[in-house]
């Protein structure tokens, strides 16, 4: 038995995780968040030609040919330094294509998605809280579909949208004059969400079961996010309260804020295996995926926003400004903990396929 | 990553569930014999055939092989499933054993190993007292060298088995002049010694688990002592880095929480099964989360230890203690929710002890009191979260309180 990763693993993280720290310090998020949106470009070109977009893509395609763990790896990184790059919308299109798309359009599609010269996206949600393919209702008849997506996460610059139509079913649509994008505002400005019109949008089917597998791969990269996120935000708030200095001591000294932090530690450090274990049963072990995203999912955001709205206290007034960086890995998880779906709601799936 | 144990400790796993079909339960004369003579027995063959304590050298009892702890999680498992006495009295076989090799004298491990092995000599650990909790080494039980006796004074409490004990292996100030960690010595104290009493302590939930033990003179030989003069304290932390044998064991945690779901399987409510209701379920899911985030946790660590990575897992090792004691908690909790009436009833005293028996509705009201037990003994949830805060996050130590005296 091995439950750990390989050194090709750990070289993949600790590339992504370099160059997070280099090209991406957090006032570059803070210039995101301010609006300057020039650098997000930049830094997912720099990322593509490590190949993050296309890390799940066939080597036929021009992709790296890996699994979800690499691909939540990666998000761990990105999570760590709320990297303001369209990955998520773009990792679960990619997948979608990968597993269900025909020949044909994964010819036209993967090469340019895998080597960066594409975005795509995944338009999931309706009605604010219909995640799930069950619950679906946009129509897709004679080729074309119409009706209203949510919440779709990097919409903008998006050539192509993998949309979830009634029926559990996916469809590719390009983006275009019947695929229209409104910006929503978006609290976490580092991904930024929008609302897809589609009218009579020329639309091509991807093959069955996908859809479920997009949910449970996005249950794993968002636990993994949220896991990066507050890992990150917790030595980052030991750090600071090592520096901050009330009663002529360091914060960290006293008793009350130690235990805090070691709290906040016990939230979030135990749970790496639990989205390590999804990842890795989401290829390898079929029969638990679906379970084991869910669960992974719950947990690891409702722990890692625990421990966000900690940092935020143990900040004291600094930590509720916008010029702190503690509302940048706070928006974060906040954002990892409700797409897709809330903890209750993943909790409950996880009940009833327990069989609970 | 690869979760599948491999041929060879599969071939291990086939052996060890040959070897309890055919050990367990005993048959003919030895069906007859009480619950402790049964273990005893069916610990012998486990250890004959090199399955229980495997690290131990063979000359002291064990098989002696070297520490592998996938085998070992591959043994605990068919063990638990198989629902053999394989875990016995830990203070003997899990603290004073690994003392002992590392530090106690050829004599002393021929004499005392193998038994405590067994489980025929049975230890009780005297380190706590009335005024040396947390501050262990402030201990002032002493212990005076009169020709070739040591003769005992003091109290020791929260003794855990002291009243069915054979020996306790004990802290006392035999250096009464010394710094107060240099001053303390590790001392076997039989029992059974005149000038030793034992006064069970009644616990919250009712039952007699431990004990205070008063030393009114009591003649102990000088050779009962382990190590040095004045080294007990430096031979009471040698048995540590032992403790990681422990740590690949939340079977028992699992266990409690199948018990918790199909207590809400069984449980009416509104004339559904609790586990129909919305509420029950989301706490259930909730506990799941923290169950399966403590058992990959203990895969990685376990991962980790067979690779001799073990700094890697840092963070897993020095949490590993209280998440287990707080998820214990969390299902206890569950439990009397479903319970209420239960909750409100004094446990059977066959409930109230120590032990793993069926989950009636008494042992879950024990269960519950017991989490918090757990939550003190052996290192308190505040000091763990010090340690947390030192070890992982590189946090500062404690200031000493105005005062204290140097350690």
């Amino acid at each position: 038995m091995n439950f750990s990763l390989s050194a090709e693993q750990e070289l993949l993280q600790s590339t992504v995780r370099d160059f997070a720290a280099k090209e991406c310090p957090p006032q570059a998020v803070h210039a995101v968040f301010d609006g300057e949106r020039e650098a997000v470009a930049a830094l997912w070109r720099g990322l593509a030609e490590i190949g993050v977009a296309g890390l799940v893509v066939p080597e036929a395609h021009g992709g790296a040919g890996l699994e979800l763990l690499e691909l939540a790896l990666v998000a761990e990184e990105l999570g760590r330094g709320a990297v303001p790059v369209p990955f998520l919308g773009h990792a679960l299109a990619a997948l979608a294509l990968a597993r269900g798309a025909s020949p044909a359009q994964q010819d036209t599609w993967l090469p340019r998605l895998a080597a960066g010269a594409a975005r795509a996206t995944v338009a999931l949600a309706e009605d604010g809280a219909r995640w799930l393919p069950a619950e679906w209702r946009v129509e897709l008849a004679n080729g074309r579909v119409s009706g209203q997506k949510q919440l779709v996460p990097e919409a903008e610059g998006a050539a192509l949208f993998v949309v979830g139509c009634r029926g559990g079913a996916l469809a590719l649509v390009e983006a275009g004059r019947h695929a229209r994008v409104s910006a929503e505002p978006t609290l976490d400005r580092g991904r930024p969400l929008a609302t897809l019109e589609l009218d009579g949008a020329p639309a091509e089917l991807l093959g069955a079961d996908t859809a479920q597998r997009v949910v449970d791969a996005g249950c794993v990269l968002l636990a993994a996010d949220a896991f990066g996120a507050a890992h990150r935000l917790v030595r980052a708030t030991a750090a600071y309260l090592q520096t901050r200095e009330q009663f002529g001591q360091p914060l960290a000294q006293f008793q009350a804020l130690k235990h805090q932090l070691a709290n906040m530690a016990l939230e979030v450090d135990p749970t790496r295996g639990l989205w390590w274990y999804a990842a890795h049963a989401f290829d390898h072990v079929p029969a638990e995926a679906s379970r084991a995203a869910a669960l992974a999912k719950a947990h690891i955001t409702d722990r890692a926003q625990q421990a966000a709205r900690d940092a935020v206290e143990a900040h004291g007034g600094i930590g509720f400004t916008w010029e702190c960086d503690v509302h940048l890995w706070f928006k974060r998880v906040m954002f990892d903990r409700l797409w897709l779906g809330g903890p209750e709601l993943h909790r409950e799936r996880y009940a009833a396929l327990e069989g609970w | 990553m690869d979760l599948r144990f491999g041929e060879e400790y599969e071939r291990l796993r086939a052996e060890v569930r040959a070897f309890c079909a055919g050990s367990w339960p005993l048959r003919a004369e030895e069906a007859r014999l009480d619950a402790r003579e049964q273990a005893i027995a069916w610990r012998k063959r486990a250890l004959a055939a090199g399955y229980l304590h495997r690290t131990v050298p063979r000359a002291y009892g064990g098989a002696g092989a070297g520490l592998d702890v996938l085998a070992e999680t591959v043994i605990r498992q068919e063990f638990d499933r198989a629902g053999v006495p394989h875990r016995g009295v830990v203070q003997g076989s899990h603290m004073l054993v690994p003392t002992l090799l590392e530090c106690g004298s050829e004599e002393q491990r021929r004499r005392y190993i193998a038994p405590t092995l067994s489980g025929e000599l049975v230890w009780c650990q005297g380190y706590s007292e009335p005024g040396a909790g947390s501050d262990l080494a402030s201990l002032v039980s002493r212990a005076e060298l009169a020709g070739d006796e040591w003769v005992l004074h003091g109290q020791k409490i929260w003794t855990s088995q002291a009243d069915q004990a054979d020996m306790m292996f004990g802290l006392v100030r035999t250096e009464p002049d010394a710094p107060k960690h240099a001053g303390i010595s590790y001392l076997l104290i039989p029992m059974r010694t005149p000038g030793i009493t034992v006064r069970p302590l009644t616990m919250m939930q009712g039952g007699e688990d431990f004990c205070e033990v008063f030393f009114d003179g009591a003649r102990i030989p000088a050779e009962n002592i382990v190590g040095r003069r004045g080294e007990g304290w430096k031979v009471s932390r040698s048995t540590l880095k032992h403790e990681r044998m422990l740590i690949g064991d939340s079977a028992i945690v699992r266990i409690t929480f199948d018990a918790l779901v199909d207590l809400a399987r069984r449980v009416q409510r509104e004339g559904r099964p609790a586990i129909a209701h919305p509420r029950v379920r989301q706490r259930l899911a909730e506990i799941a989360g923290h169950l399966a985030a403590q058992e990959w946790s203990v895969a990685r660590m376990l991962t980790a230890l067979h690779q001799d990575r073990e700094s890697e897992v840092t963070s897993e090792l020095s949490m590993a203690k209280l998440l287990s004691t707080n998820v214990q908690q969390m299902i206890s909790l569950l439990a009397l929710e479903l319970i209420p009436e239960s909750g409100l009833r004094e446990p059977a005293a066959a409930d109230a002890t120590m032990g793993i028996g069926a989950f009636t509705p008494g042992r879950w009201v024990s269960s519950y009191m017991y989490s918090l037990a757990f939550a003190i003994a052996g290192g308190a949830s505040n000091v763990q979260r010090n340690i947390i805060g030192e070890l992982v996050l590189g946090l500062p130590r404690d200031r000493r309180p105005a005062g204290a005296k140097a350690g």
